[in-house]
């Protein structure tokens, strides 16, 4: 510790650190920007921008906010197709987009609502708690930025084989982690997807979603104007969390004993802080102190202060001495690109900061004055007085470089498709279908996620009316009038694989269907695109292909994508993951109390009818993949034209109550639906395959485009007679059986509930209990 | 100033599932001969001439460690 | 949480609600005491003032982050000494979930929560058995009833020495008894009363059982008609 306690005493003065003059002093002076991850012509177009060559600082800021992370270099070519496919009237109800911390949108009744999903994919791989962890807490705080309240959230997260050691590692500390910081925040859990497959082994996925609510009048946007006001930095101090590989730059100020810098990369969250954190930042919107604000999330100060400079109309000056730190002797370059957890950035009028910093007090939240809004067009950032940042922001946070990284179709793309999984032996008699069914049940991604959702809190707030096993999680937002949200993520990386823009549409159709059959009218998207890496032209043919997906899907559905996440570079080696572009849907309910439950049972002698168009396609399926082994073919025929028309009747159903339980088909076919809905309702069935239906194809294929529906008989015929007028095929299969204590499949089998229910809720519980 | 080390465990008769835990890991880990592991917590404070052992046992009995199911010690320790 | 909902009731009962830093259902509970038409009030952690409530509820949550132990670092706030002082004159408490825990760390009932044995967080719906309805809580439900309502907590694992356990078991002051244990919990008691049938904590949460709309059953609502009842009768 004493040898480098001259070292560090240094850091006070300004000898050792790389100031402005000092840079234009030494032009020669070599500075590791390969390290840092930045190309040849970027460094030199950053000389060209400054006109000399960047200090340490500025290169550090310059090379966090210009990665891929960051700056969405290999993407944002591609997004604009997103804002170029959004239609006056898919916007009209927009109040911020793309680009904003997360899209918000108007539900009516003077209530806005915010949403977006997030990626922590690396960091889950690394120290899965606090990965995922983190990850809940980035969101949140993303939302939180927006002015809104936090008030749900959702993860969608993917392994590798269920049983695969890596996975027994990985699966319950993400779990852990993402119930230990949303519980512990007060966020209810309310839905997501537990998924498992070869590809993601090495590379597992924590896709985070949070969705929060406001008065459209108390919107805050990101941007700092106003010359004089001033900049707060609050929450927790600044340290060398998710430091990295900036600390490259650290050892030309030290003697070589590098011991100190070897901490890991990975950002621990606290959530009690951030609980605060979000009780104090409330409290300071509703008395109005906050002119703009931005959470601090990856590359941190960098980040949070360039966005706010160039999103505004002047420049800003910062003293980063001031910033409150819990390491010692941290450089200016370590200070900007840490991403210690639970900070926020505001920009507050002078004559608010007494007040700012009284709530802050009461709350117990540390906060600082670090600079203030100027009239200059510079971001100038000094360290005691001398500048080591002068910067046009745009360049920093907007104007990175873009790509346009080359694209190509797999050569094997063909053959995948091609080999169509019609060859493979379907099973025909009784006792095979029989035992597909329990084999398909019990598989781990048709198994019950009990063991997962047990450890989330899912009361908390009082407000949620639906969650897993419910298609959509939805909550009240407005206890006078019962005015709600559903939220529902899906994405099928298989059928994206041997189709990325019809299988990315399909993501969307189905997480589409999922909010609707629960009686929720589809409003918004979210997305989180999770793929290799862009240095792959066969990758960013899948990207591209699937975003337009997604876009053109969007426009034919009416509903805009309001923001999204980026991840590139997953995968091990030279493999890349499965393309999965994960879509969350949002949608708007009048009064929750006319939600559709997904488990039927609640009236006696229900009628069960099947909506939508069965056809024998197999590509990419569950019954493909868990008995055959098999990938390839097409995905399921995507029509949205007709999602669009199951979603209308859903939710016209559900608002004059004819529909008293109902659940989307999708992995697993009419069987899984089937079982599932007759579990969480705790009641028996017994259903007729159609006489010249093939039992297996009824069963197990996964077109797209359905639902399972009980309506009582009194409410039958008005509902087919909705449906016959409407042109959606609806056709009767059974019924609800109270007395019967299983699932009765005519001509096929009979199964007991307690069989199924071993078979279903057993499979988690044995591998990870 | 002088650095104190309390370590608090829990009580012998007192159930302790996440030491249990450690110690079901250690063979499928390739460890063997290890019969038993209990979990604590462990506190360095740093005092100066003012808290007398009197005063730290009050602060262990008191905050550091639950009576009902914990049980404390306090050393002083060469800085 | 700023203001809580005012109004104002036939009784005039004032039910207080504490927020710690960290308290997450304090808003559910003061909704609870508004659906039987009692006036819920808002007590701050680092206020010595009870406000002239009636009774006071700690709530559940992750007060102080379950730093050190859940409840230990909450049992020192100043409101605390007020609450201590308020129930030895008899006033009703009740401590749900980390309001449990606050009140062992606190010495009002004996015990403590520690970890659950399955070392998870659990999150599900319990079937309660009410044994000892001769309390200020729980007067309301008939000798046992079982009543249906959430859990939600990690160290809800209720653990005393034996002498304890006799003597809450032989004083007839476990009110609540698990069906199922979920966490390990001694003699698979989830609530317990003091000798006077006026300082009772719970694990469960009744707040998020007062409707089925949001929760598996109304149950809860019988805890807070209940305490409106002895200040009735007091």
């Amino acid at each position: 510790m004493s040898e480098l306690a001259s070292e560090q005493l240094d850091l006070t003065s300004t000898d050792t650190i790389d100031t402005v003059k000092h840079a234009q002093a030494t032009p020669d002076h070599p500075q590791p920007y390969r390290e840092l991850g930045l190309r040849d012509e970027e460094y030199a177009r950053i000389k060209e921008i400054l006109g000399r060559r960047p200090t340490d600082a500025e290169l550090a800021m310059y090379s966090v906010m210009w990665s891929e992370h960051c700056s969405y270099k290999s993407s944002k070519v591609h997004l604009r197709y997103f804002g170029e496919t959004t239609t006056a009237e898919m916007g009209a109800r927009m109040l911020a987009g793309i680009g904003e911390n997360a899209g918000v949108i108007d539900i009516g009744d003077g209530w806005a609502v915010t949403f977006k999903v997030e990626s922590h994919n690396h960091p889950s791989y690394v120290e899965p708690y606090q990965g995922a962890a983190t990850g809940v807490g980035g969101i949140v705080r993303d939302i939180l930025a927006m002015g809104a309240r936090p008030l749900a959230v959702q993860d969608s997260i993917r392994f590798g084989p269920a049983d695969a050691p890596d996975t027994r590692r990985v699966l319950p500390g993400v779990v852990a982690g993402v119930g230990g910081y949303g519980n512990c925040l007060g966020l209810p859990n309310i839905g997501g997807e537990v998924v498992f497959d070869p590809t993601y082994a090495g590379n597992p996925l924590v896709n985070a979603l949070c969705v929060g609510a406001m008065r459209v009048e108390d919107l805050h946007l990101a941007h700092a104007s106003g010359t004089g006001n001033k900049i707060m930095l609050f929450g927790a101090r600044t340290g060398l969390d998710g430091i990295g590989g900036v600390s490259v730059l650290a050892s030309d100020s030290f003697s070589g004993d590098g011991s100190r810098k070897k901490l890991p990369s990975v950002q621990v969250g606290d959530p009690f802080t951030e609980k605060v954190l979000i009780e104090c930042c409330l409290e300071l919107f509703a008395a109005g102190l906050v002119v703009g604000i931005q959470d601090l999330g990856g590359a941190g100060l960098s980040c949070a202060t360039s966005e706010l400079a160039s999103a505004g109309d002047g420049g800003m000056v910062v003293e980063l001495d001031r910033v409150p730190l819990r390491a010692k002797g941290m450089t200016p370059a370590e200070i900007l690109s840490s991403e210690s957890q639970e900070r926020m950035c505001a920009v507050v009028r002078p004559e608010d900061v007494a007040d700012f910093l009284a709530v802050c007090r009461k709350w117990d939240v540390i906060a600082t004055e670090i600079g203030a809004v100027t009239d200059g067009d510079h971001l100038v950032i000094n360290w005691h007085g001398v500048p080591v940042v002068d910067v046009p922001p745009r360049t920093v946070a907007h104007e990175g470089p873009v790509y346009q990284r080359p694209i190509a179709r797999p050569a094997n793309q063909d053959a995948l498709v091609t080999d169509t999984p019609d060859r493979l032996s379907r099973p025909s008699t009784p006792d095979e279908l029989r035992a597909t069914l329990l084999r398909l049940v019990s598989s781990p991604n048709l198994a019950s996620r009990r063991w997962v959702t047990q450890q989330y809190d899912r009361y908390v707030r009082g407000g949620t009316v639906l969650a897993q096993p419910a298609d959509s999680g939805m909550i009240r937002i407005d206890e006078r009038t019962g005015r709600g949200i559903a939220v529902a993520t899906d994405c099928n990386s298989r059928y994206v694989a041997l189709d990325p823009y019809h299988g990315a549409q399909l993501a969307l159709a189905e997480a589409y269907r999922n909010v609707a059959v629960t009686g929720a009218t589809p409003a918004a998207v979210t997305d989180c695109l999770n793929f290799g890496s862009p240095e792959d032209p066969g990758v960013m043919w899948q990207f591209r292909e699937a975003l337009h997906g997604i876009a053109d899907g969007c426009r034919e559905l009416g509903i805009p994508v309001i923001g999204g996440n980026v991840s590139f570079y997953n995968q091990t080696g030279g493999t890349a993951i499965l393309p999965t572009p994960l879509v969350g849907v949002l949608g708007v309910i009048d009064d929750v109390r006319r939600r559709i439950p997904t488990g039927f049972g609640a009236e006696a002698g229900e009628s069960l009818l099947l909506l939508g168009t069965t056809r024998d396609e197999f590509g990419g399926s569950e019954w493909a993949h868990v008995v055959h082994g098999h990938l390839g073919g097409r995905p399921p025929q995507v029509d949205l034209a007709a999602e669009r028309l199951l979603a209308e009747i859903l939710v016209a159903g559900s608002r004059d109550g004819m529909v008293s339980a109902a659940h989307d088909l999708s992995e697993g076919g009419l069987a899984q639906a089937l079982v599932e809905a007759a579990l969480i309702g705790e009641t028996g069935c017994r259903i007729v395959p159609p006489p010249d239906a093939d039992p297996f194809v009824w069963l197990f294929a996964e077109s797209a485009g359905r639902a399972l529906v009980a309506v009582r008989r009194s409410d039958e015929l008005r509902f087919t007679e909705l449906c016959a007028a409407r042109g959606l095929p609806c056709a009767r299969i059974g019924l609800v059986d109270a007395a019967s204590d299983a699932v009765e499949i005519q001509g096929v089998a009979t199964i007991g509930l307690p069989e199924l229910r071993t078979a279903w809720e057993g499979t988690l519980p044995a591998l990870f209990a | 100033m002088a650095r104190v080390v309390v370590d608090v465990m829990p009580k012998p008769e007192i159930l302790d599932p996440q030491g249990q835990a450690v110690a079901n890991a250690l063979p499928r880990l390739g460890f063997t001969g290890v019969a038993e592991v209990r979990q604590g917590k462990r506190f360095e404070l740093e005092v100066d001439d003012s808290v007398d052992d009197a005063t730290l046992a009050r602060i262990a009995d008191g905050l550091l460690a639950n009576p009902v199911i914990e049980q404390w010690t306090v050393r002083r320790v060469d800085a | 949480m700023s203001e809580l909902a005012s109004e104002s009731s036939a009784q005039g009962a004032r039910i207080g609600v504490v927020t710690f830093p960290g308290s997450l259902d304090d808003s559910d509970t003061a909704r609870a005491v508004g659906l039987v038409d009692a006036e819920p009030v808002g007590l701050w952690h680092g206020d010595a003032d009870l406000r002239g409530v009636d009774a006071v509820i700690l709530p559940g949550g992750f007060s102080y982050g379950d730093y050190l132990r859940a409840g230990a670092i909450a049992r020192f706030a100043p409101v605390m000494g007020e609450v201590v002082a308020a129930a030895r004159r008899g006033m009703p408490v009740l401590g749900i979930c980390n309001g449990f825990q606050v009140l062992c760390e606190a010495g009002l009932l004996p015990g403590a929560l520690t970890r659950n044995e399955s070392l998870h967080f659990v999150c599900r719906d319990e079937w309660l058995r009410v044994e000892h309805t001769a309390t200020a809580w729980t007067s309301r439900f008939g000798d046992g009833a079982e009543i249906l309502v959430p859990i939600k907590h990690m160290d809800g694992c209720y653990v005393a020495d034996q002498s304890t356990v006799d003597e809450l078991n032989g004083e007839g002051r476990v009110v609540f008894r698990y069906l199922d244990n979920p966490n390990g919990s001694r003699a698979d008691i989830a609530g317990i009363t003091d000798p006077t049938g006026r300082v009772v904590g719970l694990m469960p949460h009744p707040e998020h059982a007062t409707d089925a709309l949001t929760g598996p059953s109304d149950d809860g609502l019988g805890m807070f008609l209940s305490v409106l009842d002895h200040l009735v009768a007091a």
